[in-house]
């Protein structure tokens, strides 16, 4: 591992000052940089550890639950106020990675994490998110976990969170921080499609950090869930999840939210899925027509074919799940 | 739904287990010698080809970097690790590291940084930079497999008519794979090597057989036997991975020659893929038929194992097929298949867990075409004497294991029909098979030393790498001696205690328990003469020592396999049932119940060979499901190679496993009656959970891992 300093600011500003410089990485907790640091991917000169600052409350705020981005993934799965009127983040926060990284892992950093794409992770192979201009080594190699959404000939990576699969259908915020105030942004626009900078995991620019996430009051509790599809029963990535959120009254779905997580470079939002369920009854037929609606833009490499199948199926179980069909 | 594995068991718990629990219990990285310096290797990034150019420079500027060994500079070992290949081979033989610019595989040693600090010894590694002379390379098996291979994988075997199955009225022929499985023990391979004189070597080295592992080292640097001192206390570990001396262990005895230092090497998890060997990629192709009543009219076995291009590894995936069912016509043939990879290695069940994947996914397939219960097929088809020789068993109660395992999961709610049960929106499935694997025994010498305050040791060279050997001993000398179990000391993992042979090939109770009880009855018959009139059967060992004005008495007995072993067939049979749900729209498949059925003879501690049968269900279950070391073959490297990509079950995956035994003493094998059990544990697993998973879905998986991919 390369030489690196190690500092921990009392303050926020102190923060925003040390992250100005390209080379400073902020350390929350630690869970997938020490890994990349280790791997030679990330070798940061020096390391912000913003562990001492106040971002680790949950509460009600006007905006609806907020959440500050150094609490621990853990403490946020089982919160009462996130239990009571959010389950469905409770639920994808509890699928993702182990207790023990759980007990670690912070909000700010499961926003963060890289994709786990094995091409990323070895620097001897080509990887354009990790050395621009290297190539592509998933597109002709082994591509299983790989994107079926919005990927670019420079990338077809996912985002490996499940917590935030969650966020991205409950219909969060983020608040950023950075030396010329504070900005917030949907948490549906917060991470990016690769493009022609698959480098560029999400919109958070050089110097700012996140101070948390919002998340709107909703009428989702009752009827949600979310499925992660994946190789063993815990402690793998999703080959395919599904968070399904559904705003049931005098059985016609008012409105819907769906999200999917192992299918792109960011959490994929199902849009127009979303839009043929409102109005319409809970029925498995229709649960079954969004599923392929949500398909159309799909496309599929050597080894991720079966997701075009595995994915309206698991987004049609979800949404009978959330909707009391199952 | 899954249930915890209930945490107790009859009998006496692990006589080290609190140590292990503790920490206290140190394994062979942990020996950490004053002045000792850390090794890392570094492996090459192209898989064929020779090495053009290697900077050291860099890396040898680094700070605390003591040196940096390659090819260019290092000593070169002057004998060499010997062969394991079962047969004169034209091939070079076991990596030679160190020795010149080739590269045979991916990851092959081309250099090791030492330094005075783990840290800066990797940090010197990452700025070792070398170029190469690429040559094509080849790590993938062939569509057509049969075509081009070749190499020797052991004699054609027939018995009867050649292909006899193609005249049976039912019959069905069908291809298996399944991929290269990692060993990957929790406890990484560690090798602690110190020169004491130039002549003169001590390592504390992860290894099953720490004379095997001296014997090889003596001959590779050309030293006495009794001036390499090999150490192995505790291993966390290995399952067949540490039956052979590798590369890395003799990286860090030249390090230690060339820094004058004790160096520590400890292989990362990455290295661990391409460094300790594997589970062969293995394709097989079934050809069985039957009478319309289903007695068999013949098997067929074809099997094409994967090896490396520098050395032929072979074992026996047909073996399951020429002895666990009586057909009167078997044919067999082995091939091997060389490509540009490391060589792979004996893991758990070698062999014949993969050939239990064909035969008895076949034997399923074949019961569903007749139309009869899988458990009656085995009867109806039942070896009453070894099939392969026409032998006698020294033991067999393989049909009361189908009866116990039966009873136990539930089989009578098994549906004939595939894709009838289903329970809350899963699919049920019930399925079974068994495995065999020979029962040996071997030569091992015990020294029983009885004290004055009435404590026993027993020393033996043994290495336990987890099934509670030491357990298994003092409970075997408490029984002889007719003492508490509390007062006896068992000694091993040193190779300068009396020979063992390597822990492999589930024969350890069987060889060094042996011993002990040997070493027992001729010590208590020492004792029994000091008392005259024949002595009783509950001697007052400290009153006859005390009697008699002795500090202690010993014994350094010999116990060695008698002609029975040569007369009776000897094997171990096991049988796996196995109740799995599996979600009709995702795929993903929950194993429910589990229940395990060993006749292996007697049980010596119960509660050990409890938790060897948990363990290798759940070695079984991950082969089943999720299991595979993929390489891109295109770099001919692994894209997979860490724990969170490569799977092994974890808690949520395993439900309740209930094991059982039937407990019979074998008459003929040796004086305690008890036959291995390591291997049969798992051999059979993995059909077991794809016959479960067909008779749930319908649809049968021939190619290992069963991801919820190929159930959609
Ligand atoms: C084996 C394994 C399995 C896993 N499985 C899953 C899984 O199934 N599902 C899942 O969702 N996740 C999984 N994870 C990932 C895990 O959720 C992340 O590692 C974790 O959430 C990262 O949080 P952290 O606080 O440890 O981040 P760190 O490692 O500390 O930081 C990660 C990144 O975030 C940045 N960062 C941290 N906080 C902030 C902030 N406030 N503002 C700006 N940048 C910030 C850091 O600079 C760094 O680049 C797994 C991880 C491992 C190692």
């Amino acid at each position: 591992m390369k030489q690196f300093q190690y500092i921990r600011p009392a303050s926020q500003a102190a923060v925003l000052d040390a992250i100005a410089k390209s080379g400073s990485k902020i350390i929350a907790g630690g869970t997938n940089l020490v890994d990349l640091m280790k791997k030679g991917v990330m070798s940061p000169d020096k390391l912000v550890d913003i562990n001492s600052l106040p971002l680790n409350t949950i509460n009600t705020s006007p905006k609806g639950l907020h959440i500050g981005a150094l609490v621990l993934n853990s403490v946020l799965s089982e919160n009462s106020l996130v239990l009571d009127k959010h389950p469905l983040l409770s639920m994808a926060l509890k699928a993702g990675a182990s207790p023990q990284l759980r007990n670690m892992a912070t909000v700010g950093g499961n926003m963060m994490q890289r994709t786990r794409c094995a091409y990323f992770y070895d620097t001897t192979m080509p990887c354009n998110k990790r050395t621009p201009g290297t190539g592509c080594g998933a597109m002709g190699g082994y591509n299983r976990m790989h994107a079926i959404f919005g990927s670019s000939p420079q990338c077809i990576a996912v985002h490996p969170s499940d917590m935030c699969v969650a966020l991205a259908a409950l219909g969060a915020t983020v608040t950023i921080a950075g030396k010329k105030g504070e900005r917030h942004i949907p948490f549906t626009e917060f991470h990016r499609l690769p493009g022609e900078h698959p480098e560029m995991d999400n919109h958070l620019a050089t110097g700012e950090m996140i101070l948390g996430v919002d998340i709107p009051d909703n009428n989702f509790a009752k009827n949600s869930y979310y499925l992660k599809v994946r190789d063993r029963q815990s402690y793998a990535f999703a080959l395919v999840s599904v968070a399904a959120a559904l705003d049931l009254r005098g059985g016609v779905i008012k409105e819907a939210r769906l999200a999917m997580g192992g299918v792109a470079h960011k959490p994929w939002r199902l849009f127009d899925a979303e839009k043929f369920l409102a109005g319409k009854a809970p029925t498995e037929e229709n649960f079954n027509k969004a599923a392929q609606l949500a398909m159309q833009s799909a496309k599929a490499y050597e080894y991720n074919a079966f997701k075009l199948k595995l994915a309206p199926a698991t987004i049609a179980e979800a949404l009978k799940h959330a909707g009391g069909l199952a | 739904m899954n249930k915890p594995i209930p945490t107790s068991a009859d009998g006496m718990s692990r006589v080290d287990g609190r140590a292990k629990v503790t920490g206290a219990a140190k394994y062979s990285a942990e020996y950490n010698q004053p002045n000792m310096a850390y090794a890392v290797l570094v492996g090459s990034t192209i898989t064929k080809g020779t090495v053009a150019t290697i900077d050291t420079k860099a890396a040898s500027a680094a700070p605390g970097v003591l040196a940096v060994l390659t090819y260019l500079n290092s000593p070169k070992v002057p004998g060499h690790i010997p062969t394991k290949a079962q047969k004169p081979s034209s091939k070079s033989g076991p990596l030679k590291v160190f020795y010149d610019n080739k590269i045979l595989y991916n990851g092959h040693p081309i250099a090791m940084v030492v330094a005075d600090t783990f840290e800066r010894a990797q940090y010197g590694a990452s700025l070792v930079k070398a170029t190469y002379n690429k040559e094509a390379h080849d790590t993938q098996p062939p569509k057509n497999i049969t075509q081009g291979v070749g190499a020797w994988g052991g004699k054609d075997f027939t018995k009867g008519t050649v292909d006899a199955w193609k005249t049976a009225p039912i019959k069905l022929e069908q291809e298996y794979t399944h991929p290269s499985d990692v060993h990957n023990p929790m406890e990484l391979h560690a090798i602690i090597a110190r020169w004491d004189t130039p002549d003169k070597l001590t390592v504390w080295d992860k290894t099953q057989g720490t004379q095997a592992t001296r014997d090889d080292i003596a001959k590779a640097f050309k030293l006495k036997k009794e001036d390499v001192q090999v150490n192995s206390q505790f291993v966390g570990g290995a399952f067949g991975s540490a039956l052979q001396v590798w590369p890395h262990e003799v990286a860090a005895i030249l390090g230690a020659q060339v820094v004058k230092r004790p160096v520590k090497l400890v292989l990362s998890r990455p290295d661990m893929f391409t460094s300790v060997g594997y589970r062969p990629y293995t394709w097989q192709k079934i050809g069985i038929g039957a009478t319309t009543d289903g007695k068999l009219v013949g098997i067929t076995h074809e099997a094409v194992g994967q090896t490396s291009s520098f050395e032929d590894f072979a074992e026996g995936p047909i073996n399951t097929s020429k002895g666990l069912y009586a057909s009167p016509n078997i044919t067999t043939r082995y091939k091997l298949l060389s490509l540009d990879v490391n060589t792979p290695t004996w893991m758990r069940g070698p062999g014949e867990a993969t050939g239990a994947f064909a035969l008895e996914s076949a034997m399923d397939e074949l019961s569903y075409a007749l139309k009869m219960d899988p458990i009656d097929l085995r009867m109806k088809n039942y070896a009453k004497t070894d099939p392969d020789n026409g032998k006698e068993y020294s033991s067999k109660f393989l049909d009361e294991a189908y009866a116990m395992g039966a009873a136990q999961i539930g089989w009578e709610n098994r549906q004939a029909q595939p894709r009838a049960a289903s329970q809350n929106g899963w699919l049920v499935g019930y399925g079974m098979a068994g495995g065999m694997f020979g029962a040996y025994r071997d030569v091992a010498v015990i020294k029983a030393m009885m004290k004055a305050d009435g404590t026993l040791t027993i020393q033996s060279a043994v290495s336990d790498i987890g099934p509670g050997t030491g357990t298994a001993m003092v409970l075997i000398a408490a029984n002889k001696m007719g003492i508490d179990a509390g007062k006896i000391k068992f000694e091993m993992g040193d190779s300068s205690l009396p020979d063992a042979p390597m822990q492999g090939g589930s024969a350890t109770v069987s060889a060094v328990g042996s011993a002990v009880h040997d070493a027992c009855t001729v010590l208590k018959e020492k004792f029994q003469q000091l008392m005259g009139n024949g002595g009783t059967d509950k001697p007052d060992y400290v009153k006859i020592l005390k009697d008699n004005n002795l500090p202690s008495l010993e014994v350094l007995t010999k116990s060695a396999p008698g002609p029975d072993n040569q007369k009776y067939s000897m094997q171990s049979w096991s049988v796996h049932f196995v109740k799995v749900l599996v979600h009709p729209a995702t795929g993903v498949v929950k194993i429910d119940k589990v229940a395990c059925v060993a006749d292996c003879g007697k049980i010596i501690s119960p509660k050990t060979a409890r938790s060897q049968v948990v363990g290798g269900a759940i070695g079984g279950i991950g082969m089943a499901l999720m299991e595979e070391g993929i390489i891109d073959h295109r770099y001919g490297r692994y894209v997979n190679n860490n724990f969170a990509d490569y799977h092994v079950p974890v808690n949520a995956d395993i439900p309740q496993i209930d094991a059982m035994f039937v407990n019979k003493p074998d008459p003929y094998i040796n004086p305690i009656g008890a036959k291995g059990m390591a291997e049969i544990a798992l051999i059979g697993m993995a059909p077991a959970v794809a016959n479960a998973v067909y008779n749930a879905t319908g649809k049968r998986v021939r190619d290992l891992p069963i991801t919820p991919d190929k159930l959609i």
